[in-house]
């Protein structure tokens, strides 16, 4: 749909075929931009990322209570239905958990760490698999060959299974699941950023570059980094969804984080003794936001995939 | 044949790569020996048991122990059971096969008639239906999506049990539930729960696969024989998107049983899943290194069999490796 | 009777960007054992004409006006259940490139024997001994092996050689050939070329030769309709328009063959491109290329006496005008 809409006006009689940028000025980022918008869902999908990291973010502000300051508990509003008037006058509108905890108040906070363990870990991969990946297209050879090698090795086990035995290894915390979730995520990165650097790396400029007599590292950070960025980017954007998926996954489990940092994943958990007796929104609601946070970064980044397709950038 | 052994010798080495990088994993955790002894034990207790574990010798000598005994079927006891931990893990593992095993199924006889359709009525509703629907599937959490089942199948509707195995039933001397009805009832929902991601890629494959299979040339030569559209449909085009669709089976295989450690916890299904995850809570090392490596073994075998039934089905590749 | 019948067909495609009149307006006809030659640059609706006779055109294309008839029966909107009855019984067609046109993951008497049995209530074993004496007939060598050989195994030559013996199976009336030498090599070419020419004789087939090149048929096809942006342009004898080119395009097109005849003199070439589909000149589609373009040729060209040129009659002798092209 995208391509139809960026065709540039046919260039002038006579203008040179290799320069076909010439006619459109417009800035790459303003060309992102304005082509991002063009889609409603992506839209929807960046106002709800929006809405929903805000909401985290200020959540100490916002909130009925402070879900995790025990003063503010009272164990006469342990589990009430959503929409009750709880004990102390106060409605709670998405309901309570076991402890009297407000579940909108709670969801945000949980929001909050989920939103926090999933972007510090994805760019944590982020930047340790791009300077491996720029490394091993770089230099080739052996180097190229053992990071390769490692890549391919951790690619053929599933996510989950690495993460849980590092945890299973290090045992729960904030810092071992960021961990965990850096190691299981680096090496795709990795693969990303050598194949596109190794594509590019064949091109002319970079020859030029060479013969221009640049530094190697003046090619890597100013020619062949630029360039690994656009699918990095979206890469990105997906692996961070991805990342909280895994790790509420491995706090519902009971591996990842403790119960003094609870995300969606431990709030998700905590329902699941209470859904069997039918009180469904202690598990439901956070398990919502988890899936509004997941659809709203993927719809951000399949747009993002499609505009910055180096195929319709034209 | 040469294709065969080279495949092989790749694969032991990974096996042993693997053997290694598990061992010395483990071996960085904590002593064992600390949630294993009584906090009161004497130091000569603690010595005693520390000797029998053979944690008192070298890193490299404990592995090659360790080889050792792992060649010979030996894994040690299970820390926590008190029993071969090799045994513990292969006698939970025909639960954990069949789950993977249905959850394949339902995906592969779902997935590639929705993503045939999607393909082939490119456009319509149904097919946008369709392709809204796999990626809902990609989104939703595995674990939260086997809550919803259990609230809507189990606690609101009471069609299905919430957790357990069933009866298992004997066919052909295999032991599974899949033969009972009982059983059948039990798996439903860990086996759906476990399938819609997926199911969601089998769609995808099949769609796409379909899509471009449907502009080749030789379907239109196979229109102009005056084939009926359900022979075109059902040997020309499944013929073609089988082969991806093959791959991805295989490969994810492996993933499914890797995740099956999600749906099993939840369901209570009794299978090596459900196992790994006490173990690593309980710390039972012996048992975590044992599945890491039957995962391992399972894993090889997987990648050979998939090697070997793309031979069968895209007759363009010959075991020799090469694509003509 | 004629055999095949074409009545003023119009196909069109209903695309985002406007109707593409891939075929407007064509007419022709084939007897039994006749070989009619259908030349043109692609983009000319010459093998749309011919998707069309089989019913393939796929959406969003239609034929949306003219007849086919079919041993005089009506095709043109037959009920697709009755179509595919035909085709590949009556009507069978062979496609340009033979690299394509086997389904790669199905072994040759797959492909065979499934044509015979959509159409003929046969045994699987006889209907596999029928599909291995046809390819025998077309010129593979130890068919029985052959059979169970798969696409990847055969040469393109062969493969068009298999493309054909399918055709063949259930002894069709009218044969399509939509290019089925252009992928080939030149010794391969006169090799399938010979080939047909000989099993349309040997059955009485009617055969329809699409092709860009006017050179492959010049000595093989009775008549030669050349189309030109969706019409006929002029159609002849094949010796008469070898010889004597009426429509400016015809001459244009002859005029750029490499001949024995004319060693050493420059070749002609015909200036400029076809007309893009969806903004065709009005009146005559050839005008602007035309080097005897004058008043008059803005007006709509009908097909008079076989040339679509109002000023057929008026134009200076072909030879004559040969060397006068080469400006």
């Amino acid at each position: 749909m995208s391509a139809t809409d960026t065709q540039p006006p046919a260039p002038p009689p006579g203008a040179a075929p290799l320069a076909p940028r010439a006619a459109a000025p417009e800035r790459p980022a303003a060309r992102v931009i304005r082509d991002f918008a063009k889609s409603p869902l992506a839209m929807i999908g960046l106002a709800m990322l929006v809405i929903i990291t805000a909401a985290a973010f200020l959540a100490p502000w916002i909130t009925p209570q402070n879900p995790y300051d025990l003063r503010s508990l009272s164990i006469m509003d342990s589990r009430l239905a959503p929409g009750e008037v709880g004990f102390s006058g106060v409605s709670f509108w998405l309901g309570s958990d076991g402890q009297g905890r407000d579940m909108f108040s709670a969801i945000l906070y949980g929001l909050r760490i989920s939103l926090i363990v999933g972007v510090v870990a994805c760019t944590s991969a982020l930047f340790l698999g791009l300077s491996l990946g720029l490394v091993a297209a770089y230099f080739g050879g052996r180097i190229d060959t053992v990071i390769m090698r490692l890549v391919d090795l951790h690619l053929s086990f599933p996510p989950i299974l690495v993460a849980l035995i590092l945890l299973a290894v290090m045992g729960r915390g904030l810092e071992n699941i960021i961990f965990a979730l850096i190691v299981v995520q680096w090496a795709t990165f990795a693969r990303m950023a050598r194949a596109t650097a190794l594509s590019e790396r064949q091109r002319e400029y970079v020859e030029a570059a060479q013969s221009l007599g640049l530094s190697g590292t003046r090619i890597l950070f100013g020619h062949l980094l630029p360039n690994c960025l656009p699918p990095l980017m979206v890469l990105y954007t997906v692996e961070i969804a991805s990342a909280i998926a895994l790790e509420a996954t491995l706090s519902f489990l009971g591996v990842g984080l403790p119960a003094t940092q609870p995300s969606l994943g431990l709030l998700i958990a905590n329902g699941f003794q209470f859904v069997l007796s039918g009180q469904y929104w202690i598990s439901l609601f956070p398990g919502i936001a988890l899936l509004l946070l997941i659809v709203a970064i993927n719809l951000v980044g399949d747009r993002l995939r499609d505009v910055l397709n180096p195929r319709n950038i034209t | 044949m040469v294709y065969v052994i080279r495949r092989l010798l790749q694969a032991l080495f990974l096996a042993l790569v693997m053997s290694f990088l598990v061992f010395a994993g483990i071996f960085a955790v904590g002593n064992p020996v600390d949630i294993l002894i009584d906090p009161d034990a004497t130091q000569a207790e603690r010595a005693r048991l520390i000797a029998q574990l053979g944690l008192d010798r070298p890193f490299h000598q404990q592995y090659f122990i360790f080889l050792g005994n792992v060649l010979q079927g030996d894994f040690g006891n299970s820390f926590v059971y008190n029993r071969p931990a090799l045994g513990l893990i292969l006698e939970r593992m025909p639960a954990t096969l069949e789950l993977a095993f249905a959850a394949i199924m339902i995906a592969v006889v779902l997935g590639i008639p929705l993503g045939l359709y999607a393909g082939l009525r490119h456009g319509s509703v149904g097919s946008q239906a369709i392709m809204a629907g796999s990626i809902l599937g990609f989104s939703v959490p595995n674990f939260w999506q086997a809550i919803i089942l259990i609230m809507v199948f189990s606690v609101a509707l009471g069609w299905f049990p919430v957790s357990g195995r069933g009866e298992v039933g004997e066919f052909l001397g295999i032991r599974s539930s899949l033969f009972t009805l009982n059983g059948l009832h039990h798996i439903a929902l860990p086996a759906i729960n476990l399938a819609v991601g997926h199911l969601a890629l089998v769609i995808r494959l099949a769609r796409s696969g379909t899509r471009e299979v449907q502009a080749q040339d030789f379907i239109r030569f196979a229109r102009a024989k005056g084939l009926s559209e359900s022979r075109i449909v059902l040997v020309h085009i499944l013929r073609n998107i089988l082969i991806p669709i093959v791959t991805l089976v295989g490969m994810s295989f492996g993933g499914l049983i890797a995740f099956a450690v999600v749906t099993e916890t939840i369901f209570a299904w009794p299978g090596m899943g459900k196992l790994i995850i006490d173990s690593i809570r309980l710390l039972d090392r012996p048992v975590v290194v044992a599945y890491l490596i039957v995962i391992v073994v399972i894993f090889i075998i997987l990648n050979l069999l998939v090697d070997l039934l793309y031979s069968l089905i895209d007759p363009r590749i010959r075991l020799d490796g090469a694509r003509q | 009777m004629r055999l095949l019948e074409i009545d003023d067909l119009q196909t069109h495609f209903f695309t985002s960007g406007g109707v593409v009149k891939a075929v407007d307006g064509v007419s022709y006809g084939v007897d039994r054992g006749e070989v009619l030659a259908v030349v043109g640059e692609s983009g000319s609706g010459k093998s749309v004409t011919g998707l069309s006779v089989m019913g393939l055109i796929d959406a969003p294309g239609r034929v949306v006006g003219g007849s086919i008839r079919f041993q005089g029966r009506e095709i043109a909107n037959l009920r697709s259940a009755e179509m595919r009855r035909l085709r590949g019984a009556r009507i069978a067609m062979i496609f340009q490139d033979p690299m394509m046109t086997l389904n790669p993951v199905l072994r040759i008497d797959t492909q065979m024997v499934e044509t015979i049995l959509a159409h003929q209530d046969m045994g699987r074993a006889e209907a596999w001994a029928k599909a291995r004496d046809t390819l025998g007939r077309v010129g593979i060598p130890s068919p029985d092996e052959r059979m169970r050989a798969w696409p990847h195994q055969f040469s393109g030559g062969m493969r068009q050689r298999v493309a054909i013996a399918i055709a063949l199976l259930n002894k069709p009336d009218l044969i399509i050939a939509d290019e089925p030498t252009t992928a080939l090599d030149v010794t391969i070419q006169a090799q399938i070329l010979h080939l047909m020419q000989g099993l349309v004789e040997q059955d009485g087939t009617g055969l329809v030769w699409i092709t860009h090149d006017l050179s492959v048929v010049a000595g093989f096809a009775d008549r030669v309709a050349v189309m030109y942006a969706g019409e006929i342009v002029e159609a002849a004898r094949t010796d008469d328009l070898i010889d004597a080119p009426r429509h400016p395009y015809s001459r244009g097109l002859i005029g750029s063959v490499p001949s024995r005849n004319r060693r050493g003199a420059r070749l002609a070439q015909i200036p400029g491109g076809a007309p893009p589909a969806l903004d065709r000149p009005e009146g005559c589609r050839f005008a602007p290329r035309c080097s005897f373009r004058t008043h008059g040729c803005e007006k709509l060209q009908v097909l008079r006496d076989g040339v679509r040129c109002w000023r057929a009659g008026d134009l200076p002798p072909f030879a004559a005008a040969l060397t006068g092209t080469a400006s």
